[in-house]
């Protein structure tokens, strides 16, 4: 099945997740949706789609700048602080406050991300001034009471615990620190313990104070209110914010590492492989065209040449459960992902298959049919997923944050059309080199002699 | 921090969607037709974007599995994508890929289900593409083994290579005891590995027939096309007799405890599991079943549940403490409960906290207040739940492939009103009292019942640095 685990009684299904999903989506197309722009007498801006037709709405709002600004020995500080910001506020403690949101059915939420620090809000119009007036303390009176930092540090803890032997976790932690060695996205957002136990009050107050500023400050919403009233609420949520944040930089990188190989030998049944190079960044003028590629190359599941390669029928196929691509775009760097595992018999198998098929389409770019095959697909399921208001919201938040223009609706589908071959072509060439690719294998990979570590044939 | 809700939590909520403001609406007020070969059809109209999801569900699944053929129903459903006379292997997921469309499919004990999601205006090209494989399935040896690796691979990904589903696998072998629910739903290795041409077809015979499916169609629809087109491509579709699910009923052995504790290097975070037989959402045991899902609110909700208040913010002995309730089934199943211990804790201190906020359950009950705000929440929820597409057609398939009606759906907010707070205390006396039947599970690090931290923190500095790499 593809989408979330959904834990450990799930039903199996046909084929879930494969990489793990840090790429934005693949931005919609066709506007059967009015986005207006709100501006508070204020002067906050917001972008709203209104829909009345159920009883409640969602807010997204995100401020620039995440974990990737967290200071050295200080890692896993911006998300410690989104966690403790839904912990007590005001004169309300955490319990209080908790169970007041549980009984109102409201969802306020913080996270942060390497460039982001963004929350959202979703409630139903019978609560939505309380809702409003709660997401108001956590901005402006957070309580960071002593018992709840500590539970929370336990549970950043805790969960690094978890991770740490998980093998999927290994390979993608292996993989950011080889990549990005030596640059903010090389370290963990969630912290190591050390750096979790580092972390006082003081340094999430000041986090807040620099980070908290209108200027950095973006909000959407979707559902049920009106221009007017989201207008006023703006003020109400956001008003009381200092005008600007602290001033910050991050600096561009480029994937490094290239060609190298890392194995982490561990005690299980199969082998991950994880492949990555170069990629792109959400601005890039090619972004559809390298959205295509990987479409055909192993963003498209079943449609896609390693998923054939690796899985499907017929002689020598069978050997995993699956393996697809993705481009991964950060604020300031871009990868180009792939990824799926194996039984350690044939790693060495799978891996070359997947480096030959990396090296044709380099070579030879998609064919005719791949590349209109994308188009179809890429333009038209765009809407599949906006069948709800928090996800129309967190849609406009994606224009927002990628600076991707009110009128980007209308022009999705043409951005698309307008990709040739040639463009493909010279995408392929950028993004596929496998003699670029950074290797990281986790299991007990076999089948390998110190030829399959040199690049993979042409 | 939310816990992560469970399946079986999440379908609750889902199920939950109803009762807006004063008198109590339906849940999902669906438009219900049987075509005359059995088929039963259910539409819901919702009209956010121009979408439509289609899920055909049939009433099969891996507790229908005979003994020693485990894996097969989950294996048929891989091998539904193999084609057929018209369309070729493969071809159905790179038909609807070239619509814009998505689609996959799911297996579980009760149920097998197949869904696209697409531009409504391509409902017509979905409708027929399923319907020719609910009759033409054409299999090939060719086709069928290579596809058998692949779900052994799949059962190694997602089982052998995680001690955390290896000991929920041998946490319900324990527990439930003589059913076919007691063994995994992928399949042992062994038996997958024999599953062959003939058995698969066989499966499909038996079980893939309208008479034993429900076709649900949720999105922006008319549900007169759609009633026109299911007549048009399933409605010529013969029925055909399907055998009784016989089902061995749970050997509960009482008086016997049943713990597991599993081992494994790739673990430093020990967790503590617990499994009950509980009822389900049978005619017999649904008044209990309702009322234990108010419970569960009570006991198990993230943030705001007695366990997680217990636990977390009064002893402070775990970081995450809550539970799930597996009741949409044909038989009876489990209400599990788990929790992580804190930084230092010892796991049996952790099992020593959740025995006694059952103990003090057992002996005083919930209170009248606690049932209030719970049947509010659950109430409230539905509203929320109706934001959604798959969410109404996940509901409704799983109600209706394990025995329960439409009208059991929809009735479902007027029956969770009605719940008392007398009907929750005798539901959960009934699972946690002195007849529980239980199996207990302690998921550890090769050493000791702690996390052990050094090792955490040095492992944790810097991976690619470590002695481990080559």
């Amino acid at each position: 099945m593809r989408g979330p685990m959904r834990g450990p009684m799930m039903p199996f299904g046909r084929l879930f997740q494969l990489v793990a999903a840090l790429a934005l989506l693949a931005l919609p197309a066709k506007a059967a949706f009015q986005i207006q722009k709100v501006v508070s007498p204020g002067g906050i801006e917001a972008w709203l789609l209104e829909d009345h037709r159920i009883p409640l709405m969602s807010l997204n709002f995100t401020f620039r700048g995440g974990a990737a600004l967290d200071p050295a020995g200080k890692e896993g500080l911006a998300v410690m602080t989104a966690a403790l910001l839904n912990e007590g506020a005001g004169s309300l403690t955490a319990t209080v406050f908790q169970k007041e949101l549980a009984d109102k059915s409201i969802a306020l939420n913080y996270g942060a991300d390497f460039d982001n620090f963004s929350g959202s809000l979703k409630a139903l119009t019978r609560y939505r001034d309380r809702a409003f007036d709660m997401l108001a303390l956590t901005l402006t009176k957070p309580r960071f009471d002593p018992d709840a930092v500590e539970r929370v540090r336990n549970e950043m803890i805790t969960s690094i615990a978890t991770n740490i032997g998980s093998p999927n976790w290994i390979a993608r932690r292996t993989l950011m620190e080889t990549v990005f060695a030596g640059h903010p996205y090389a370290r963990p957002a969630n912290g190591t313990v050390a750096s979790v136990r580092a972390i006082g009050l003081a340094d999430m107050r000041q986090f807040l104070k620099n980070r908290f500023g209108r200027d950095q400050l973006l909000v959407t919403a979707a559902g049920d209110i009106t221009p007017a009233e989201l207008g006023a609420s703006l003020d109400r949520l956001f008003g009381g914010l200092p005008a600007k944040a602290a001033p910050f930089s991050i600096p561009e990188v480029s994937a490094e590492a290239a060609g190298k190989t890392v194995t982490v030998v561990r005690g299980t049944p199969q082998t991950i492989i994880t492949l990555a190079e170069a990629g792109m960044e959400r601005k890039d003028p090619d972004w559809f065209a390298g959205q295509i590629v990987n479409y055909a190359l192993g963003g498209g599941g079943f449609n896609s040449r390693l998923m054939e390669d690796v899985r499907g029928a017929g002689a020598k196929k069978g050997l995993s459960y699956g393996f697809s691509s993705a481009l991964t775009p950060y604020a300031h760097s871009g990868l180009m992902l792939a990824g799926g595992s194996t039984k350690n018999a044939t790693a060495a198998e799978v891996l070359d298959i997947v480096k030959t098929e990396f090296g044709k389409v380099h070579r030879d770019g998609i064919t005719e049919a791949e590349l209109r095959d994308a188009k179809i697909y890429i333009s038209g399921s765009f809407p599949l997923s906006l069948t709800s208001t928090e996800r129309l919201s967190a849609l406009l938040m994606q224009l927002r944050v990628n600076d991707l223009g009110i009128d980007y609706l209308d022009r999705r589908d043409g951005l698309i059309d307008a990709v040739t071959l040639d463009d493909a072509k010279r995408v392929s060439q950028r993004l596929l080199d496998p003699a670029k690719l950074t290797t990281i294998m986790v299991g007990q990979p076999q089948g390998f002699d110190k030829a399959a570590e040199a690049p993979a044939k042409p | 921090m939310r816990i992560v809700l469970s399946a079986a939590r999440l379908c609750l909520v889902l199920l939950a969607f109803a009762a807006a403001g004063g008198a109590r609406a339906k849940v999902f007020s669906p438009t219900v037709t049987t075509l005359s070969n059995g088929l039963q059809v259910v539409v819901i109209e919702n009209h956010l974007a121009p979408v439509v999801t289609q899920m055909v569900w049939y009433k099969t699944g891996a507790a229908d599995e005979d003994a020693g053929h485990s894996g097969i129903a989950h294996f048929l459903e891989h091998l539904m994508f193999k084609g057929t006379p018209t369309v070729g292997p493969g071809e159905f997921s790179k038909i609807i890929g070239r619509n814009g469309g998505e689609d996959n499919a799911f297996t579980y004990y009760d149920y097998t289900a197949y869904f696209q999601t697409i531009k409504s205006d391509r409902l017509e090209l979905i409708m027929k593409l399923e319907a020719d494989r609910m009759q033409n399935l054409a299999l090939t040896d060719d086709q069928v083994y290579p596809e058998r690796d692949v779900i052994v691979e799949e059962r190694r990904q997602r089982i052998d290579g995680s001690p955390e589903a290896r000991l929920v696998e041998a946490l319900r072998y324990a527990l439930l005891v003589n059913s076919p629910y007691g063994r995994p739903a992928i399949g042992w290795e062994q038996e997958m590995e024999k599953l062959t041409t003939a058995d698969a077809i066989a499966w499909y015979k038996k079980w893939y027939v309208p008479n034993n499916a429900i076709l649900i169609v949720v999105g922006d629809v008319k549900p007169e096309d759609v009633k026109a087109l299911a007549e048009k491509y399933y409605g010529p579709i013969p029925a055909r007799p399907v055998p009784e699910r016989a089902r061995p009923q749970i050997a509960p052995l009482p008086g016997a405890e049943r713990r597991i504790t599993l081992r494994d290097p790739d673990i430093h975070q020990p967790s503590f599991s617990r499994y009950y037989i509980a009822p389900n959402f049978s005619a017999k045991t649904r008044k209990e079943a309702l009322a234990l899902e108010v419970f569960d609110e009570i006991f198990g909700a993230g943030d705001t549940g007695r366990l997680y208040l217990a636990l977390t913010v009064k002893t402070k002995v775990a970081t995450a403490a809550g539970s799930s309730y597996d009741d949409t089934a044909v038989d009876p199943v489990a209400y599990s409960i788990f929790a992580s211990p804190a930084p230092g804790k010892d796991i049996a201190a952790v099992e020593k906290g959740v025995d006694a906020v059952i103990e003090s359950l057992v002996k005083d009950g919930v209170t009248e207040a606690e049932v209030t705000d719970a049947k509010t929440r659950l109430e409230a929820d539905a509203i929320l739940a109706r934001d959604s597409l798959d969410g109404p057609a996940h509901a409704i398939g799983e109600a209706l492939t394990t025995g329960q009606t439409i009208d059991d759906v929809e009735n479902w907010p007027d029956e969770i009103a009605a719940v008392t707070r007398d009907d929750v205390n005798a539901a959960m006396r009934k699972v946690f009292g002195k007849d529980a039947v239980s199996a207990t599970g302690w998921l550890l690090p090769m050493q000791g019942t702690k996390a052990p931290m050094d090792a955490v923190e040095a492992a944790n500095k810097a991976p690619v640095a470590s002695g481990a790499f080559r």
